[in-house]
């Protein structure tokens, strides 16, 4: 992934500079650099450079039982790690045809809408840091904690859950969690005029951001952009209601887009979500009293499975897009190919590079924050 | 929930609505220290009492973060299924997934509550930790993730087996055991956790884990191939063997074992008869040795004698005073239980590699033991368990009066026995039960009634015999009475015939043993009973019968408490012999085959320095 291993080193005109983000910086979540070239404080062209994170994990669950992958799948993307588990397990399902009892479905449902509550905090609460505003971090920080919370609560985890297994779910809520989960939820929701005040209804970052990072939505397309930055240009397009996984028809959820398609637009989307999750999770919280049943239907014994031959690609949509696990199995005992189709390989790598070139300088690190990529997810 | 729209409301003064924050506390003050969650996946505790140190833990670690580590000052016994082997864990590995929990076959596994790991400067370079009940820090921490029935990825049940139900089967000596179809075969091989305790449990050593894993491939011939590495007795021993196999099996701590035994007949049955034979010679010999070895007895041990000697070049020729080879296992086992026709197959995979066995041929009478010592290189005794050990109450030696042995033996061979209406059967282990399970089938077919009572010395909780065996027999309307001495058989007295059997006299024993360990039971003798019963059958244990030997070689052996005493490679004090099988241990089919391998090699080695010498 290194450009310089793929492209002949060039001396830059003398008018020109070159400025290298990263691989740490707050522009992102995780090392990741950005090269730059630049004229003055504009930006002529930008390179990612997403090796600084490459840990092998598709190679690396080739070699690991089917089940032994459950603890790699989460460590993919950190702030948002629900979806990568749920879409490798609906995967393996789909390869065993197993049918999941509902009520686990259910508990997938609420643990997906809780972390990607978790993850728009940290975004949009990144998103400000990147324009100096470093309380609504710290807020969106302290916030994302008590959804930590819940979470230590229901699968013994705080980030890493591994709390997905085919077949189901590997414990069923503790007593009084899904008032905690209100509490919770209510408190969020208590939260968000703070969070307007200082972010949303603030004049200071609201044009600070508008305009920077603008992309049409043919561009988005093109470029396969997904998730809040697709829907921020306009297109309602939304996995959980285009191609429904899980119980998400039984819910009602609104898709929230803007037509800016910039920085601003693609918060503010944001920020709407964090209301239509909080929505989904009361729904799950109602609901869940009334589904009874098993968590898990039978499974073999993990160290004797045998998934079918073929292949299988689940997509679920993410905080930051579509995400999607493609799993081949050749009837063995351990995958023979995964692959991730993670969304912040289109957006940190070829979106980024196009929407900097002619940006200023200024507004790089918050063009990359407002496109939300992950950078573990770039370079598995 | 109040809907703005963000792109016209607020000014650059908005934030200073939030002022009011300026007044209270920041979330991060107080931090006061919490207990984590009661799921919480932290460090690791291990409750050494409740771990047996199978190691399914370390196999199922995706990172490879756990190591056994052997613990010289724990107990370690192979037959409860027990290693001294503890998890220690590299914290530089561990991801916490608690899938060590979720599959510990018994339990001990736990993850605490315990957030931050602290440490001594000196301690600083390791991650290495050997947790045990009190965690990682000798400072005791409440249990967080733990087994619970949720997570649980052993397999507990086991896989049903169809049985004849009682009123069916005791009509005849069919078998009363189905065996698994290829489909129950591999979901009940699916469970095994490849601990290997299994391994280190059966006499013989057979590689369970190999074959099941074959079995669960859909290969059964593998597991044939893994079978005949050290069993050639595979047929009889996926029947009949004492699997202490499954009574070490991990997953028998908190569920039902693996059916190894099952598996093991489901392989031998679900491959073809001649593919078994190829498999059986795979790796024999090109060569011949020019060594000649006679084998007293086509029983278990010495046919697994000939197996080895035979693959590893030499002649062998097996003496067997029956009609038909295969010991005990085919004159002391029922039908029922253990079917002839598969007692031929083992035989002859056995005699297809070259074994000769004569028949009907009595060493002591057809030929001597001196003719053996002078025409052949080394010679094995394996004349098995065959006189029946008698009570020696008054009325035992009137002919009335049967041998367990005996009468299976007259059954197995189709000889006409007649069984009155009821009897009484004196014994408590296995034997008792086949003798006592083939007499009610007797009956039902002559009487079409059951009547028989078993007397037992021992109570039910120290039974010999297989709680199976016992359960089974209760099933099908025997009779069985624990804790009975008995005293003496009473007769009817009859006017021109021996005297006919009445019934038998016990008392209720107190103890067995007495404070040494020797045989003297103590009865109370206010409680007696009288069974009553037209026959009575002694099942009380065997004795080899050693006088063919002849007096000058039983001059020269050497003896111990009634038993030949050899060494622990079966070799006898005399160079040219060596003697195996329940003759040496005591009935146990499997025993006898692993005694079968000891003393091959032991031959195998002694020939081949001869051979040096030579």
């Amino acid at each position: 992934m290194r450009p310089e291993n793929y492209e002949a080193q060039r001396q830059p005109p003398s008018h020109e500079y070159e400025l290298n983000i990263g691989p740490n910086h707050p522009g992102i979540e995780g090392n990741y650099a950005f090269k730059l070239r630049l004229h003055g404080d504009t930006v002529l062209e930008g390179k990612a450079d997403a090796g600084y994170l490459h840990r092998g994990f598709e190679k690396l669950m080739e070699g690991r039982l089917w089940i032994q992958n459950l603890a790699i799948t989460p460590r993919i993307c950190v702030p948002d790690p629900v979806p990568m588990e749920v879409s490798y397990v609906l995967a393996v399902e789909e390869l065993c045809g197993l049918e999941v009892p509902e009520r686990a479905q259910w508990l997938r449902v609420l643990q997906l809408e809780l972390s990607r509550i978790a993850a728009h905090l940290f975004t949009f609460g990144g998103h400000a840091a990147t324009t100096g505003m470093y309380s609504t971090m710290f807020w969106g920080m302290a916030d994302r904690d008590l959804v930590l919370d819940l979470f230590e609560e229901l699968t013994g985890g705080r980030v890493y859950h591994i709390y997905n297994i085919p077949g189901g779910v590997r414990r069923d809520i503790p007593d009084g969690f899904l008032d905690r989960v209100k509490r919770t939820l209510d408190y969020l929701e208590s939260r968000l005029p703070d969070y307007d005040n200082l972010l949303f209804t603030n004049q200071v970052f609201v044009q600070r951001a508008k305009g920077v990072g603008t992309m049409s939505r043919e561009q988005a397309l093109e470029w396969g952009v997904t998730g809040p930055n697709l829907r921020a240009t306009g297109l309602k397009f939304d996995v959980r209601r285009d191609d429904p996984y899980l119980v998400y028809e039984d819910l009602e959820f609104e898709i929230p887009s803007e037509e800016a398609g910039d920085a601003w637009a693609r918060t503010l989307v944001r920020r709407k979500e964090l209301v239509e999750s909080i929505r989904i999770a009361r729904q799950v919280v109602a609901a869940l009293p009334k589904i009874r049943g098993t968590i898990r239907c039978p499974i073999p014994n993990p160290l004797a499975w045998s998934v079918p031959a073929g292949s299988a690609y689940t997509r679920v949509e993410s905080s930051k897009g579509e995400l999607a696990w493609y799993v081949v199995s050749n009837g063995g005992e351990r995958p023979y190919r995964t692959h991730v189709r993670g969304p912040s390989q289109m957006h940190a790598v070829q979106v980024l590079e196009k929407l900097s070139v002619g940006a200023r300088l200024e507004d790089i690190a918050q063009t990359m924050f407002s496109l939300d990529a992950c950078p573990p997810e770039v370079d598995r | 929930m109040r809907d703005i729209d963000y792109k016209d409301k607020g000014g650059v003064l908005n934030p200073l609505k939030n002022l009011s924050f300026f007044g209270r506390k920041a979330v991060t003050v107080p931090l006061e220290p919490r207990p984590a969650s009661a799921n919480y996946r932290g460090f690791h505790l291990n409750d050494w009492e409740t771990c047996i140190g199978c190691s399914t833990c370390q196999k199922v670690c995706d990172n490879a973060a756990i190591t056994m580590v052997r613990i010289p000052d724990l107990p370690e016994d192979p037959v409860q299924g027990i290693r001294n082997l503890r998890p220690a864990i590299d914290y530089g590995r561990c991801c916490w997934c608690a899938l060590c929990v979720d599959l510990c076959p018994t339990g001990s596994i736990s993850l605490s509550r315990e957030y931050v790991h602290t440490c001594l400067d000196s301690e600083l370079d390791s991650y290495f930790v050997l947790p045990d009940a009190k965690g990682i820090h000798g400072t005791p921490y409440p249990k967080g993730w733990a087994k619970s029935e949720d997570a649980d990825l052993v397999a507990l049940e086991r896989e049903r087996m169809e049985e004849l139900e009682p009123a069916e089967r005791i009509g005849h000596f069919q078998e009363i055991v189905a065996g698994y179809d290829s489909n129950q075969a591999i979901i009940e091989a699916s469970r095994c956790v490849q601990c290997g305790m299994c391994f280190d449990a059966c006499p013989t050593h057979m590689n369970a884990p190999e074959y099941i894993r074959a079995i669960w491939k859909g290969d059964p011939e593998q597991a044939v191939r893994e079978i005949y590495r050290t069993n050639p007795f595979a047929h009889t021993c996926g029947r009949v063997c004492t699997h202490r196999c499954e009574d070490a099996c991990s997953v028998g701590h908190r569920g039902t074992p693996i059916a190894i035994r099952w598996l093991k007949r489901y392989a031998m049955d679900a491959v073809d008869h001649e593919r078994v034979k190829a498999i059986a010679a795979e790796g024999k010999a090109r060569f011949l040795s020019g060594k000649r070895v006679a084998v007293v007895g086509a029983g278990p041990a010495g046919l697994t004698a000939a197996f080895d000697l035979i693959k590893q070049g030499h002649e062998v020729t097996v003496l067997e005073a029956q009609a038909k080879a295969g010991g005990m296992v085919r004159y002391g086992i029922p039908d029922y239980r253990m079917p002839p026709d598969r007692i031929d197959r083992d035989v002859d995979v056995i005699t297809s590699l070259g074994v000769k066995i004569q028949y009907q041929t009595r060493v002591g009478k057809d030929v001597t033991m001196a003719e053996l010592e002078r025409d052949y290189d080394a010679v094995i005794l394996t004349i098995g368990l065959w006189m029946g050990r008698s009570t020696r109450i008054p009325g035992s030696d009137s002919p009335r009066v049967k041998r367990a042995v005996t009468l299976l033996r007259d059954v197995a061979d189709q000889v006409k026995v007649s069984i009155p209406a009821s009897v009484i059967v004196i014994g408590g282990g296995n034997v008792a039960m086949d003798v006592a399970r083939t007499v009610a089938r007797l009956q039902k077919q002559t009487f079409g009634a059951v009547k028989v009572t078993v007397t037992a010395l021992e109570d039910l909780e120290h039974f010999l015999a297989d709680p199976q065996e016992i359960k089974e027999a209760r099933e099908e309307g025997i009779e069985i009475l624990d804790a009975r001495g008995p005293q003496e058989i009473l007769f009817k007295p009859r006017k021109y015939e021996v005297d006919k059997v009445h019934g038998l006299r016990t008392w209720r024993v107190l103890s067995i043993f007495d404070d040494q360990g020797r045989f003297a039971p103590r009865y109370d003798e206010a409680d007696e009973q009288i069974h009553e019963g037209e026959m009575v059958i002694e099942a009380i244990g065997q004795a080899a019968e050693v006088d063919l030997l002849g007096e000058d070689l039983t001059e020269r052996l050497e003896w111990m408490r009634g038993r030949l005493k050899v060494d622990g490679q079966g070799r006898t004090n005399l160079p040219w012999l060596w003697a195996a099988g329940d003759m040496v241990l005591g009935p146990d089919v499997v025993s006898a085959v692993a005694d079968g391998h000891r003393v091959a090699a032991s031959i195998n080695t002694y020939l081949s320095i001869q051979e040096d010498a030579a």
